[in-house]
Parts: C-alpha cells; structure tokens; sequence
C-alpha cells in the first residue's frame, strides 16, 4: 500500500515546524508515524506536505520542574514506560505507556501524536484526564495551554489549529492513581480504558478522576463516579459502590466486531473497579 | 511530482545515499533499493511485525517509518545479524528449538527478541511473550519461539 505523493519536509525546531506548518499547503505534523502513516498508506489521509517534527530536541524527555513534571510530546512510548522519574513520581503514567500496542509501536509513537490523533481506542487520553494534564500549545499566535478535560472534542477531535503544535504534557506528581484496561487481542487498543486517581486526607477521599477511554468517541470524565466516592472512606464498599454506577447515562456507547455496546457497559464496571483498587493499592 | 528526498542511511554498517520518493517506505528502499530481502512484509498494515528491523538500535515496523525519516540512521535487517556459518546466538536458538516452520515471520521474530534481550537479558517467559507481542506467527503456536529466545539468553546475546 503506497500513500499519495507529499513533499517531506524535516524540522529541526518547534518554531521551524510552526513556520513551515503555515507555510505550505494541505500539511501535516509527522511525529512516530504510527497513526498517521497507517491512515496514509489506505489514502484516508493524503497531505500534501509532512512536516517531521521526530528530531527536534526541543519536544522531548520528561522532566521535573518548580513541583510539576513535564513530558515533552514527542517523548516515545517506551521513554515514558521506562522512565525512572515517572516510576518514582507518576507511575499510572509509566504504567499507562507500557500498555500501549506493542514493543515496536512503543519505540516510534509518541505522546503528542496520541493527544492529537485522539484516537476513540487511545490510552493516554483516559490518564490524561485522570491526573488532570494540561497541555502547551505553540502555533502561529504564540503560547496557550489548554486542561485536558477540554482538549478532547469529539472522534479524533481536539481543541488544536492547523498550525499547532502540542510542545508537552504538564501534571503534578501522584502517586494514588491507576490505570485498568481490556485489550483488544490483535492490535492492543483499549476495549475500554479506566484511569482512576484520588485524593485521601483524614481517612476519607477528598477528591477523584477517573478518566474513561474505548466507550464513546473521545475519552471522557466519569462525574457520577467521582461524586459517589467523595467523602467516603477508600474502602472495597465504596470502590464497589462507586465502580456499580459507571458508566451509567453515557449514551452512544462503541459496538464494533470486538465488543458490543451491551459488553463494553459491563466492562465500564469492571475495569473502573480495578482501577479504583489500584489506585487505593497505592495510597 | 513531490521532491525527491536525499537520504543517508547506514544498513548493517554500509552507508547508502540515495535519492528517494518521501512517500518510499523504509520496508521498500531495504528490499528493493538494496536487494535486502530477508525483511518481509507481511500485512502492511503496522500489524505482525514480519517487517521488523533495529533503527538507531530500536525495533521498528519498517512498512511503518518512512526511509526518508531514517535519514542520518543506522538501520540493522535481518542480513546484518550473523551470517550461514556463524550464527548470532538468537539463530542458532530458532535452529535448535525450532522456532520456525514457513519462517515467513522469523526475521521480524529475531529482531524483536533481540531488541527484548538487549533491554532484559534474562526475561521471563511471561516478559518473552510481551516482548514478541507485535509479532505474529501464523504456524508454530510461539511455544518453540518462546524456547528459542530462552535458549538465546541462556547463552547470552551480545549485540
Ligand atoms: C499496531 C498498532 C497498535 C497500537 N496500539 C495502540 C494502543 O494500544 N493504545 C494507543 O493509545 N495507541 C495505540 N497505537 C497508536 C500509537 O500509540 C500511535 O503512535 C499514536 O497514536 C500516534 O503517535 P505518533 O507519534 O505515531 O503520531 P503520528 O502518527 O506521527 O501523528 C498522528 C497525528 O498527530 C499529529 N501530531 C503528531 N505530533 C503532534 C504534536 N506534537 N502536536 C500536534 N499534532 C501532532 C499528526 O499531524 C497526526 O495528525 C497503535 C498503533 C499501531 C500501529
Ligand atoms: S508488514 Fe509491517 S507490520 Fe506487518
Ligand atoms: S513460522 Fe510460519 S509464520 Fe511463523
């Protein structure tokens, strides 16, 4: 399978690539190439310019700094799930990368191109939401940072212009926090994602996210779950309580050869359970 | 007409520059801009892994990576791992387990066993299968593939 001509043009930093994003025609940043290239080869997308952005030192590595870590977006998959310092600080993050597709798809995607290509199946989205990511931003018009829980639109749409480019991913460390997920056998993308994270003072839970990816479009909030496990002592009573009512009211859930709607509500359950327990496993 | 690009590649140790199409995938400028065909294509589609090489010592799905993002790269194939009379230890494991019965798989398979055995030398069985998990074998069930990469780290892989 052969895509349709485009010039390839390699950036060699963030504000090369913005420039050259807006000026040429019909472009497209190419970061680990493994949705984009995939989508090329069956002519679903047919750019005429591809802009790399894989070897600009400015996007990548993980970082610490005044309190709050940073991954840079074009930080591969395996980087992340092998970094000590998200080990350490955030590991539902390092967790979450390992859970992605396989060794090689690890080796060559990245974190911005997952954020952007927003894919329903994604991974990273879901924890994204969970620890409650927000994103910078650099295009044309300058800097802006945008909260995960309004990045994620609709399918395979994000609050991002055509001459955008996400720089990295900012959160603050967590250590109470997990990610639960039903593989598709073949391709390893999420049945159903559930990133749950919390907050215990005094014995009880002060705050929640849970983040939800594989059910509807776009990776989502969980409100109702949230709300049930407030208050409440992080028990298997409450996690039971809580992990009961997920998914409730979502409408439009997925149903594709893999798994029914009716199969992915009961997996919504179950793996919202899971993730909750691992998140109280790590309080 | 897309403007061709120039790329310098290193394959198994031997620097090729060439001018290319961008839209020429890594998996084509190996098999046939160099005759390296012992990297397969299996699906095409980013699934079995049949295409598997090392860039800059890391698998990759090489029907998946553009040549001209390999540009400035040392790639390794299949050809660049021991030879007909000096086996790499990962071959003469796929040899003595039998590991293969068509051997469409078995290059992308040796490449990803490799990469797995250069970042976990001694893996379990359980962290074998995880690390071959973007390859797939249509004919021997991985057991004996799981016993060939055993046998590998038994000896000791060096890269
Ligand atoms: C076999 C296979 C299995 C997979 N399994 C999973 C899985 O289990 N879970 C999962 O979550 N994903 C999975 N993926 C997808 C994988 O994680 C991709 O790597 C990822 O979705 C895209 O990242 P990329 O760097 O490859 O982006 P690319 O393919 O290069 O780009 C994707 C899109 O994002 C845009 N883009 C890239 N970088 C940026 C940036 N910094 N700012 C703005 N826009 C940008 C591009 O223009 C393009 O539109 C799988 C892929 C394959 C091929
Ligand atoms: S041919 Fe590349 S993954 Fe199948
Ligand atoms: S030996 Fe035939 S596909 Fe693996």
């Amino acid at each position: 399978m052969i895509p349709t001509e485009f010039d390839y043009k390699r950036a060699t930093s963030l504000d090369e690539a913005i420039q050259l994003l807006s000026s040429s025609s019909e472009a497209k940043l190419l970061a680990g190439g493994h949705s984009l290239i995939p989508l090329m080869k069956l002519r679903l997308s047919e750019p005429e310019t591809l802009v790399d952005i894989g070897r600009i030192p400015d996007i990548k590595g993980i970082r610490e700094r005044e309190g709050k870590i940073g991954i840079g977006a074009g930080t591969t998959h395996h980087e992340v799930e092998t970094s000590d310092l998200l080990r350490e600080k955030a590991p539902v993050v390092a967790d979450c990368a390992g859970e992605i597709g396989d060794p090689q798809v690890r080796n060559r995607g990245t974190l911005g191109g997952s954020l952007a290509h927003a894919d329903p199946a994604a991974d990273y989205p879901a924890v994204m939401l969970a620890i409650d990511a927000e994103f910078h931003i650099k295009g044309g018009n300058g800097w802006r940072t945008v909260k995960a829980s309004d990045f994620f639109q609709d399918m395979f749409t994000v609050d991002l212009a055509d001459d955008e480019i996400i720089v990295n991913a900012m959160f603050d460390p967590i250590q109470s926090a997990s990610y639960a997920k039903l593989h598709q056998r073949a391709s390893h993308y999420a049945i159903i994602g559930v990133a749950a994270a919390l907050g215990v003072e005094n014995g009880l839970i002060q705050w929640a996210r849970l983040g939800l990816t594989g059910a509807i479009g776009y990776a989502v909030r969980m409100p109702n779950v949230e709300e049930a496990l407030i208050g409440k002592q992080p028990e298997q009573d409450t996690i039971d309580a809580a992990a009961g009512i997920a998914g409730d009211g979502l409408e439009d859930i997925n149903s594709d050869l893999h798994a029914s709607a009716e199969y992915r509500r009961a997996m919504i359950k179950v793996f919202t359970r899971r993730a909750l327990e691992g998140a109280v496993a790590r309080l | 007409m897309s403007e061709k690009a120039t790329v310098s590649i290193t394959v198994n140790g031997k620097v090729h520059e060439e001018e290319v199409e961008p839209r020429l995938l890594l998996v084509h400028f190996l098999r046939e801009h160099l005759g390296l065909t012992g990297t397969h294509v299996g699906c095409d589609t980013s699934q079995c892994g049949a295409c598997t090489v090392h860039i800059d010592g890391a698998s990759a799905k090489s029907c998946t990576v553009f040549a001209a993002q390999a540009d400035g790269s040392e790639v390794t194939t299949i050809e660049g791992v021991g030879s007909q009379d000096n086996l790499h230890p990962m071959q003469e494991g796929f040899w003595e387990e039998h590991g293969l019965q068509c051997g469409y798989c078995t290059p992308g398979m040796i490449m990803s066993a490799i990469n797995l055995l250069n970042e976990n030398p001694k893996p379990t069985e359980k962290e074998i299968r995880e690390g071959i998990a973007g390859n797939l074998c249509r004919c021997t069930g991985y057991q004996h593939i799981v016993k060939a990469v055993q046998y590998a780290a038994e000896k000791g892989v060096v890269r």
